[in-house]
């Protein structure tokens, strides 16, 4: 087999796994739903256009030349986008590195490496694109129905930018890789990942509350000051908001960066792939001790499970990822409460809502985490203890979790207000339960290590603990507010977590 | 601990998946006793285990553990058991003291003396050395190993093992053998499945055959030699066996 042809193969491969993956993903890997999950896709694309329009609609008539503040925030918005596609793409280099069975054939195979590595860098560019590609074309498509087809050229900016993004992706994981070791680059290429995503959101809003007092990241996006420090319109700063804007030279610049920079870390990183997957191969070899000392502690078994649940929670790196995004998108409220200490600023309601969807989505992750992602079930099963004391037990670890995550934020937050941190704890409680209860009448047999897949395993559990951590939220800033709205709120959350009951498969 | 009185009785078991995998079994496996339990691929060996630890219910039968309905009372007849299946149940980010400190906790084993049983297990198993690290770097005979130790951790009366020596090397079986048969001699019941022929043949009391879902044949090395007629291998007793099993 020529070597063009062996590409072309491995390309063809590449390309089927990714295909799988994807499909996987949305069916929860059961072949029977394939057809379900397509129709349900492309109504969904079709659905997301309504709210695509109600974003984004009133910006299709934007034409160049812009105004600085125009500039401004398009770019800002072209910037977002790039920070969660390079999230995205850092999540997809760690899973080809950590997670893909096939690189042991791959390299005891005759094929040359550099060849085979670049496909595989390639592939990683081209999933997070044509992810990318996914999600914007309802925006896309908006903006070139009501604005005319110069807004096309948006697509070839998404694009640049994904390309641009997979290849940055890659760099630095390969570079912390070398310098840290595979071990700890998981950890840390995982919890970049999260800060990466949320960061440019957080940062803009940070910047709101300090100089501002408001959540809205507008606020400083669109002030006199960021119009004053930004630079000239003619700047190449804003290349990327006129290619978006269809102007092709620009687009074509945009795009000639991204492939070179993609090209680049091919021929950089290609050579070195096969190292950097030797190095994770290794890496359980050179194991990781624990601390010295005696784990024997007295205790009920019920403290022994607790115990066992702590300690892998501790030591889950995408648990404590996920939790520093959760702490993460608590940084804006939390700064907001500080700021409003002096000036009781009505903005600090602000800070419930957002403590009571944390604290539930938190729970359901945590839930499933103990509850269905319990790696030893057979022993725990063969325990001499009863299933509903091994339940218990667990369903007790996800609440002190959250009790210690938010007991101290309602704490702070019974100085500026007790009223509001009475209303905050009884919301957090509140969520938490009904996300833990989902997971727990959803409950499924599974491995730890199968979490990222815990949606497909059912979209129903998925949708009810999104819908009820968002339902509880609202009525406790209604609460606030509005108690009797908050009643009406209230009582309809209670109903999605009945109705998830009564269609759950356990409801033991 | 008493030896002599049935460790495992069964009678009439029965489980049906699609087909039926176990049909109407009876079993008895004598306080004391070492216990192989052979047979081909889908035979139901494993549904039946299963069964007896409490990780499958039965569609009709009963199970009685050193005399205690497993059914009626699985808690207590799950104090006195311990089960070993081919794939290693552990944690991976526990280390193998970890582990055994958080199964010594779910039998409610006394610390001391489970730490101090700990210790000597998991270093007649050759672990000493990996006390400390956490079993996500450990190769399949070493995540073996540490399950088997949980296992033994609570000094069952009652040694359950699905293919236990899966994935070992020579030096390994030979310890989890050792360890098995110092067991047996101190009075505790092991019952095992495995395809490897010569295990039954050298290690067990007695040795029953399952087919289809039945016991076509039991007895110790002696008897089903005498039963077959000839002096066959085990392998070639076996063979025919199932054989049989299949034409009937």
């Amino acid at each position: 087999m020529s070597s063009a042809s062996s590409l072309s193969w491995f390309v063809r491969h590449e390309v089927r796994l990714a295909w799988r993956e994807w499909i996987a993903m949305l069916t929860g890997g059961r072949r029977r739903r394939k057809r379900a999950a397509m129709i349900g896709l492309v109504a969904f694309a079709a659905i997301m256009h309504l709210p695509a329009y109600a974003v984004i609609g009133r910006f299709a008539g934007l034409e160049m030349p812009l105004d600085k503040t125009s500039l401004i925030v398009l770019t800002a918005t072209i910037a977002l986008a790039w920070a969660l596609m390079l999230s995205q793409a850092i999540e997809s280099v760690t899973r080809v590195f950590y997670a893909r069975a096939d690189l042991d054939l791959i390299m005891s195979s005759p094929a040359r490496l550099t060849n085979i590595f670049s496909v595989r860098i390639a592939a990683i560019a081209l999933s997070v694109t044509s992810m990318a590609l996914l999600f914007s074309t309802p925006f896309v498509d908006v903006l070139v129905i009501s604005g005319g087809a110069r807004w096309l050229a948006a697509f070839g900016v998404v694009i640049a930018i994904g390309l641009s993004a997979a290849a940055i992706a890659i760099a630095v994981t390969l570079i912390l890789f070398r310098m840290i070791g595979p071990s700890r680059t998981r950890l840390v290429a995982q919890i970049l990942a999260a800060v990466v995503g949320a960061g440019f959101v957080i940062a803009l809003q940070v910047a709101a509350i300090l100089s501002y007092c408001t959540l809205s990241r507008f606020a400083v996006l669109t002030s006199d000051a960021a119009a004053g420090f930004a630079p000239d319109t003619t700047s190449l700063l804003w290349w990327p908001a006129r290619a978006v804007l269809g102007d092709g030279e620009a687009l074509l610049l945009l795009l000639a960066i991204s492939l070179v920079m993609l090209g680049a870390v091919m021929a950089i990183f290609s050579p070195r792939f096969a190292d950097t997957a030797i190095g994770v191969s290794g890496s359980h070899a050179a194991a990781r001790a624990s601390r010295h000392g005696s784990p024997f502690r007295k205790g009920s078994r019920q403290q022994a499970l607790r115990r066992k649940e702590f300690l892998l929670l501790k030591r889950d790196p995408w648990l404590m990822s996920q939790s520093l995004m959760q702490l993460l998108y608590l940084v804006p409220p939390a700064l907001l409460l500080w700021r409003s200490f002096s000036d009781s600023s009505a903005a600090v309601m602000l800070v419930t809502p957002v403590m009571v969807m944390a604290a539930g989505q938190l729970a359901g992750g945590l839930a499933w985490l103990t509850i269905s992602g319990e790696d030893a079930a057979d022993l725990v099963a063969t325990a001499p203890l009863p299933p509903v004391s091994v339940t218990r037990a667990k369903i007790e670890v996800v609440l002190i979790a959250i009790a210690t995550i938010f007991a101290p934020l309602v704490a702070v937050l019974a100085f500026a207000s007790p009223m509001q941190a009475a209303i905050s704890a009884i919301g957090v409680i509140v969520a938490t339960v009904s996300a833990t209860a989902i997971q727990l009448w959803f409950r499924v047999q599974a491995k730890r290590s199968q979490f990222r897949r815990r949606q497909t395993s059912s979209r129903i559990a998925t949708f009810a603990e999104a819908f009820s951590s968002i339902g509880w939220a609202a009525t406790s800033a209604l609460a606030l507010a509005a108690p009797l709205a908050a009643g009406i709120s209230g009582v309809l959350s209670a109903l999605i977590v009945a109705a998830t009951w009564k269609i759950s498969p356990r409801r033991d | 601990m008493t030896s002599g009185g049935a460790a495992l009785e069964v009678r009439g078991l029965t489980k049906r998946f699609d087909r039926l995998a176990v049909d109407a079994l009876d079993l008895a496996v004598r306080g004391g006793e070492f216990y192989a339990l052979l047979g081909p691929n889908g035979a139901g060996k494993t549904t039946t285990l299963r069964m007896v630890a409490g990780l499958l219910r039965p569609d009709a039968g009963s199970v009685s553990i050193l005399g205690i309905d497993a059914l009626a009372d699985p808690v207590a007849a799950k104090q006195m058991m311990a089960w070993v299946s081919d794939e290693p149940m552990i944690y991976d980010k526990l280390t193998p003291l970890e582990y055994l400190e958080f199964v010594a906790g779910l039998w409610g084993i006394d610390a001391a003396s489970a730490e101090a049983s700990a210790h000597e297990l998991l270093a007649s198993l050759g672990l000493a050395p990996h006390l400390h690290e956490r079993c996500e770097g450990f190769s399949k005979g070493m995540r073996q190993k540490v399950a088997l130790a949980g296992a033994l951790v609570h000094e069952p009366r009652l040694i359950i093992l699905d293919e236990p020596l899966t994935g070992l090397d020579a030096l390994s079986a030979r310890h989890v053998k050792g360890l098995l048969q110092a067991r047996v001699h101190a009075g505790c019941t092991v019952i095992m499945t495995t395809h490897i022929l010569e295990v039954a043949e050298r290690m067990a009391d007695r040795i029953g055959v399952i087919a289809a879902g039945r016991l076509v044949a039991e007895g110790t090395l002696d008897e089903l030699r005498q039963r077959n007629g000839r002096n066959d291998t085990l392998e070639d007793m076996f063979i025919a066996l199932v054989d049989e099993a299949a034409a009937a």
